[in-house]
């Protein structure tokens, strides 16, 4: 067994036991700290895959941005602990069914398809100079949509965080 | 190397790995990892109750996706998987960021984020 081979179990249950935490922490804080830590591990996983440019995005985007947003909205939302009530026997039950079910039918997939096998292939380009060579040539048109889309979100929250005088009469 | 080459390659290291007892990290070890987080994710979406908390689950299915997405595109030689996701860290910024100025804006006219308080549209 090597050591990279050690470290894909390491990170693959790091990862998971994170992932259940943040299913089952009562408190939404420690909900979102799991969700940091089951992205780092998501992080080390992208670095065994040889993709550090987007390890290194993972962690600035998802952990550094999106995670401190969610702690900064639970901190204004200002909630009592995670869920008020119980949750009921056929929530549970009808929740782990559904989920078992999808890991079934998705390892099942996995272990069907023909997917290469192929141990040995070699880096392509993982350096920030191939990304851009694709990000600017091929994909080019995405980029630009996914320039507008960032746009149209900044758009759109400013519009929903906006107070409309005389709506709160509609209920 | 082209992947007609992997047939081979797999056979040599298969007499190895039975000898040894090791588990060489194949794709498929990738695409099981990414299937229990995916579900794990869609789990957490059926079972709770808070609506920050779901939010949180769905970033842990997409994020799953993106696991499968590197491993498919390293296991095959190529860069566009790794690009796509790219694409996803993305639009996945711009989807939260909406996505929590709507609770936001929820929680300001209804005083709570319970999905089992939220039922206006119930019958």
């Amino acid at each position: 067994m090597s050591a990279s081979d050690i470290l894909f179990h390491l990170f693959a249950v790091f990862t998971v036991a994170c992932a259940l935490g943040v299913v089952f922490n009562k408190n939404a804080v420690a909900s979102a700290l799991c969700l940091l830590l089951s992205l780092v591990g998501v992080a080390g996983l992208f670095v065994l895959l040889d993709a550090f440019l987007l390890a290194v995005l993972l962690v600035l985007v998802y952990a550094g941005a999106v995670v401190a947003l969610f702690l900064f909205i639970i901190m204004l939302l200002d909630m009592q602990g995670g869920d008020r009530k119980k949750f009921t026997k056929s929530t549970i039950v009808s929740s782990t069914l559904a989920g078992g079910l999808l890991v079934t039918g998705l390892v099942s997939f996995a272990q069907r398809g023909q997917v290469a096998v192929a141990e040995n292939v070699p880096v392509v380009g993982n350096t920030l100079r191939a990304y851009a060579e694709q990000l600017f040539t091929v994909y080019l048109l995405p980029v630009q949509i996914v320039g507008f889309l960032l746009l149209i979100a900044m758009l759109g929250v400013i519009v929903l965080s906006k107070k409309f005088e005389g709506l709160e009469d509609i209920k | 190397m082209s992947l007609v080459a992997a047939p081979i390659s797999a056979m040599s290291s298969l007499p190895l790995a039975a000898v040894t007892g090791a588990f060489q990290v194949s794709l498929h070890s990738y695409l099981y990892l990414a299937a229990v987080l995916f579900a794990v994710g869609f789990f957490g979406v059926l079972l709770r109750k808070n609506t920050l908390v779901i939010y949180m689950c769905l970033e842990l299915m997409l994020v799953a996706s993106t696991v499968a997405l590197v491993a498919f595109s390293r296991y095959n030689g190529l860069l566009d998987g790794n690009v796509f996701v790219f694409f996803i860290l993305t639009v996945a910024a711009a989807e939260v960021a909406v996505g929590l100025a709507i609770i936001v804006a929820l929680f300001r006219r209804r005083q709570t984020v319970q999905v089992e308080e939220l039922n206006a549209l119930k019958n």
